[in-house]
This record gives structure tokens, C-alpha cells and sequence, in this order.
């Protein structure tokens, strides 16, 4: 068959479209995981967290996270008697080499773990220019990093101050729910090393998981509800200061 | 580098994510809705007054329409990637939207009316002139050197109805920008359905100011006499549209202060401290409260010519400052607080980094780099082209 003009002109963009699937690559295969039978999600059990920063050593050795960026991190509460709207937070380092020994003895202390809420309405999704940063059909918001620009919009949608930028690669980073992990039927690093239990990884369509039973019988909580991000990440036992 | 916090910041939030360039951003795009909204009072409200402005406020607005996303480039991560906002865009993204609102508005309204406006000029240039000009002119006609009374007729009326469409387009243009902003719900800084309107205001008093000092700076190196009435008419336009944009803000302001939400303490500590300077002095009393004094005494006193000329200028200058002051204060400071409410970090501007002092200075001045050759290629004076050159009827904005 002779290429004309008008087949160059038609097979030009088809060929374009086809290189753009190819430099996409595939997946890695996870041959007995299937998406639809998930939807990930985590418990944190305030009451049961020490502030150690085993977690969060964790994640950055899992994740190698760069010196300075968390992909979780923990905070130190203080709230002096009925103050809950001016609370105390630190997280030296967020955390990570754990925390200096309390010396308020006044009111309420407690430590929070934070990360990624893999909100089921994120506003980092919603805003990605170009759709780097995307939800997985089994619930976990990832960022592709050869795709995303580094305009850093997602970093200022975040309600909950979850994303950074790698220095290393200049695209958005955040909690990944260990996604290389959890799909091989591991459980994410930080839960792996958690001393307490204080982090659970929860899968809400799995009927045997007890996160259902745990949900049923105890009062949690998710961070700031009314920006309706349908978050992921239940706190049992979260104080009404936390934000 | 250590940056300097105070209270509580989440640890990803102390290192700020938008520097001055995305101050710019807003900042130029404003100058250039602003400018086009000027130039369209003359074309299709028929304000003669303004006409010695018309095509030197479509210059301007393209100058600084090319420089806009500079900055923008700059302070990506992967500047290489940005083509893909084009190519493959989240269409629930503000941002990725906005490209396109920035094409149609580069192609289908600035470059099309002004190449409809100058087309006859060119042609008569292209031959006229010689050498490498010619070619230059040649390129520009687009093939098309019918310069007859009919072809001039289409082009007028083609031009005004690509302004009547313009002038949304412009409103669009900027009003995108501060819903790019506005459209933010975890910035309670930002997060304001008044944001997309207060920005168009800010943009037409911020394109109106400099359109009106281009004018009388490059009236005076002309050694030609500054039309007054001209510029009374566009002080005045700048007055008025000074008044709504101001009002507009103070709205927005007394709803927060009496709303008194989980951010107001917050916000208000931020005001009060890390942006007293650059907001209360140099935005709401230098920028906005003084030039809209000045610009008031001219509309009740009877001042002389000179007097009216230096205190237009004065407020021109002020204006300009008054409003880039208003983008540092949304941009910077919509991130120095922590979501948290509970502390603050603070914005440390690097001088020859790539998002730093230097580089913002060069973005400034290229516009006017630009301008100066859009000029001199095609010249914005009644009195530039010849008309002995030709027989035609003179178009639209030569005499």
C-alpha cells in the first residue's frame, strides 16, 4: 500500500497515542492480587501509641524518604486542662527519633501518628493538572513521579500537610500505603514494626477483617471531617483538639 | 538553610511551596486582562477619549501575555513535562483548564484582533520598507495584502466582534487565576468565592494604572504633547474601578473578621505580624487608600494640567505597587501559616536561585523588553504610517 499525505497525517497521531502506552509500561505483575476485591485503608489507635518513631524510621527506610520530608510522622499533644482549642503540638524531626521525656505534667498528653488519609474525595486528585496523582481502584492515592510536573498544586490542596517534594526526583511525594508491599499481601512498614499496634492496615471489603468489628465497637474518629475528603485513616480515641 | 518557625507546622509545610515567580504569575496576567479591558472601553464602548491608548493597551497586554508563563516554567519541577497539560489534561483540574483559557485567549483574541487592527499598517510596510524589515512584514501580512476599502470594513467589524468576545475572555482569564486560588478549600487564606471577582478588579486597576503610565513615559521620550483628556478619562476609569476592587476586599475582610471561623485567630495573628508590612502599609494604605485619595482630589479639585499629569503618575505608581503587593500577600501569604492553625513559618527569597530575586526582576523587565521591539516593529502612534504610502482609507486608530 502507498503511504499518502493523508495516511502520514492520520497514522502520525495513532502512532503517537500507541508510543505514549508503550513508554507507560506495564504493572508489576502481582499475579493473585485482584483491585476490585480491595479497599485499603488504616487504623490508628491513639491510645496505644508510645511516640517511639519506630514507624516513621520505617517508612523513610522503606520508602528512602530524603532527611527532612515525612512520609508519616508523629505529634506530640498537650492539652492543659479544658484548652482543647489551643493545644500544644510538637513533632521534633517528626518523630522519628522518638521524643524528649515530658516535662508539663498538667493535662492530657498523647501522640497522634499522621499520614497520607488516602481520601476516597481528594482534593490532591482533584487538582493534578495532568492526573499523576490518581486513586487505585482498591483505594490508595498514589503519585506516578514520571508523570507529575512538580507544580506543587496537590502539596497545597492537601488538608492535612501530607505531601512534599522529593528534592531528589521535583515531583509530589506522599504515603503510598506501601502499595509495593500490600499488594503482595505484606502489611505496610510502619504497622510491620509498630511495638503497640497502634497502626493497623484495614481492608474495608475484606468482611473478615477485624477492623469491621473494631469500627462497630468503638468511637474513631477521622482528621478535619469537614473538608469532606472522605478520609481513610480511622484514630480510635482522638481527642477533639487534634487537628 | 534553617527556616525560622514559630508554633506548631506540620514538618512537610515549613519549606514554602510557591515562591515569588507564582507572585508573578497573577501579577502579570492581571496587567494583562487589565489592559485588553482598557483597550476594549474605546473599541467597543466607543469611549473616544481613551483612543490615543487602544493599540498601545493590545501591545502591552500581548508583551506580557507572552512572558506569563515564564514564571510558571521556572518553578516546576519538570518544566520538560509541561506540554502535557495539553496533551493529556485532568479536566477537573483548575489548573490544567487554565492552559487552555490561556491559549484561547493568546490565539483566538489577543494575536487575532491585533493582527486585524495593524494588518493594513503592515501591508503598507511590507512594502515600503526593505531588507530584513520587509520580509519581517511580509511574514506578518499572513499572505494577505488586500488592503481595498471592503477588506478594511471586514476587518473592522471582524475586530469588534473579537473584542466583544475578548472582553469575557479577559474577565475569564483572570477570574481563573483567583479561582485557581479561591478553588483551594484546604487554604482558608485563599478559599473565598470572592476571589475570582476581587482578582478581575485587581486586574483591570492593575492593567488600567500601567497602560496609563506606558502612555505618559512613552508620550514624553516621543517629545509629543500627553493628551489630558485622555488621560482624565482613564484616571477616572482607574478611580472607579479602584473603589469596587477596594470595596470588594473590605467585604471579604469584615465576612472573615465577623464570621470569626477556626482560622480567624490564626489569620489574624499572621496579619498583625509577618504580613504587617506588606499588607496593612504597603497593599491596603500605600497601594490602595492613597493613589484612590489622590485619584479623588483630582475629580473634586480644580488643579492645573501639570499638577493632574504628576499626581496621576503618582498614583499610577502606587497602584502598580498596591496591587503586586496584593498577589505577595495571597500567594506568600496563603503559606505561612500551617493548616494546623496553630504556627507559622516564614518565606526566605533567595537572590541568584532559580526561583529568586533576580530571575523576578529579569521576568519583569522582559515584558518591557518585548514591548519595546512589538513597538518599533509595529508602531502604536496615530502619526506612525504614512499615508501617502497608500490610497486606502485610513483604518481603525490612524490618522
Amino acid at each position: 500500500m502507498d503511504i499518502t499525505r493523508r495516511h502520514l497525517l492520520v497514522l502520525l497521531p495513532a502512532a503517537a497515542v500507541a508510543w505514549k502506552f508503550v513508554l507507560a509500561g506495564t504493572p508489576e505483575a502481582s499475579p493473585n492480587y485482584k483491585l476490585s476485591e480491595h479497599w485499603w485503608s488504616m487504623l490508628i489507635d491513639i491510645p496505644k501509641c508510645i511516640g517511639c518513631g519506630s514507624c516513621v524510621r520505617a517508612c523513610a527506610e522503606e520508602n528512602d524518604v530524603p532527611d527532612g520530608y515525612f512520609r508519616t510522622w508523629i505529634e506530640r499533644y498537650h492539652v492543659a486542662d479544658w484548652k482543647i482549642e489551643r493545644p500544644e503540638v510538637e513533632s521534633p524531626n517528626g518523630g522519628k527519633q522518638g521524643f524528649p521525656p515530658n516535662e508539663i505534667s498538667d493535662g492530657k498528653n498523647f501522640f497522634v501518628p499522621k499520614l497520607c488519609n488516602h481520601c476516597a474525595d481528594s482534593p490532591c486528585t482533584q487538582v493534578c493538572p495532568v492526573g499523576a496523582t490518581f486513586v487505585t481502584p482498591d483505594g490508595v492515592v498514589l503519585v506516578d513521579k514520571n508523570y507529575c510536573l512538580g507544580c506543587r498544586y496537590c502539596v497545597q490542596a492537601c488538608p492535612y500537610g501530607c505531601r512534599f517534594i522529593n528534592p531528589k526526583t521535583n515531583t509530589a511525594e506522599k504515603c503510598s500505603l506501601c502499595y509495593h508491599r500490600i499488594t503482595k499481601g505484606l502489611t505496610t512498614a510502619c504497622c510491620e514494626v509498630c511495638p503497640t499496634g497502634a497502626r493497623q492496615l484495614a481492608d474495608l471489603k475484606n468482611p473478615k477483617d477485624p477492623i469491621h468489628e473494631f469500627l462497630r465497637t468503638h468511637t474513631v474518629q477521622i482528621l478535619k471531617p469537614h473538608m469532606a475528603t472522605g478520609a481513610k485513616v480511622f484514630y480510635n480515641g482522638m481527642d477533639g483538639s487534634v487537628r | 538553610m534553617q527556616i525560622p518557625v514559630e508554633g506548631f507546622m506540620y514538618p512537610n509545610e515549613v519549606e514554602l511551596q510557591w515562591s515569588v515567580l507564582i507572585v508573578l504569575y497573577p501579577f502579570i496576567t492581571g496587567l494583562v486582562a487589565g489592559a485588553f479591558i482598557l483597550a476594549s472601553l474605546e473599541r467597543v464602548f466607543r469611549v473616544q477619549a481613551v483612543k490615543p491608548t487602544y493599540r498601545l493597551a493590545l501591545l502591552t497586554a500581548l508583551a506580557f501575555l507572552l512572558v506569563a508563563p515564564l514564571p510558571l516554567q521556572l518553578h516546576l519541577g519538570h518544566p520538560e513535562r509541561s506540554l502535557e497539560m495539553y496533551l493529556t489534561p485532568h479536566r477537573s483540574s483548575a489548573m490544567a483548564m487554565f492552559g487552555f483559557v490561556y491559549l484561547w485567549y493568546l490565539m483566538a483574541v489577543l494575536l487575532l484582533e491585533i493582527w486585524l487592527d495593524y494588518r493594513r499598517d503592515i501591508v503598507l510596510k511590507s512594502e515600503t520598507s526593505t531588507g530584513l524589515a520587509r520580509l519581517c512584514y511580509r511574514v506578518l501580512t499572513l499572505g494577505s495584502s488586500n488592503i481595498s476599502e471592503r477588506s478594511l470594513r471586514i476587518d473592522e467589524r471582524l475586530g469588534y466582534f473579537i473584542t466583544l468576545i475578548g472582553i469575557p475572555s479577559a474577565f475569564l482569564l483572570h477570574g481563573y487565576v483567583g479561582f485557581i486560588f479561591g478553588s483551594v478549600k484546604a487554604n482558608p487564606w485563599w478559599s473565598s468565592p470572592l476571589m475570582p471577582i476581587v482578582f478581575i478588579f485587581s486586574a483591570m486597576v492593575s492593567g488600567i494604572a500601567a497602560v496609563m503610565l506606558l502612555y505618559m513615559v512613552s508620550t514624553r521620550l516621543r517629545g509629543r504633547q500627553i493628551d489630558i483628556r485622555c488621560l482624565d478619562k482613564i484616571a477616572q476609569y482607574l478611580m472607579y474601578t479602584f473603589v469596587i476592587d477596594f470595596s470588594l476586599e473590605m467585604l471579604d475582610l469584615l465576612q472573615r473578621i465577623y464570621e470569626a471561623d477556626e482560622s480567624f485567630r490564626s489569620l489574624d495573628f499572621m496579619v498583625h505580624t509577618r504580613l504587617w508590612k506588606s499588607q496593612v502599609i504597603v497593599q491596603i494604605l500605600l497601594g490602595t487608600v492613597t493613589p484612590i485619595a489622590l485619584l479623588g482630589l483630582t475629580q473634586i479639585l480644580k488643579l492645573t494640567e501639570t499638577a493632574r499629569k504628576r499626581i496621576y503618575a503618582l498614583a499610577g505608581c502606587l497602584t502598580v505597587i498596591g496591587i503586586f503587593a496584593m498577589r505577595w500577600n495571597v500567594v506568600i501569604g496563603g503559606q505561612l501559616f500551617s493548616k494546623s492553625f496553630l504556627g507559622y513559618t516564614t518565606y526566605k527569597m533567595g537572590f541568584a536561585t532559580r526561583e529568586g530575586l533576580l530571575i523576578a526582576i529579569v521576568l519583569m523587565i522582559l515584558p518591557f523588553g518585548i514591548l519595546w521591539v512589538l513597538v518599533k516593529l509595529l508602531p502604536p502612534w496615530p502619526d506612525a504610517v504614512s499615508l501617502s504610502a497608500s490610497g486606502a482609507t485610513p483604518a481603525h486608530g490612524t490618522s
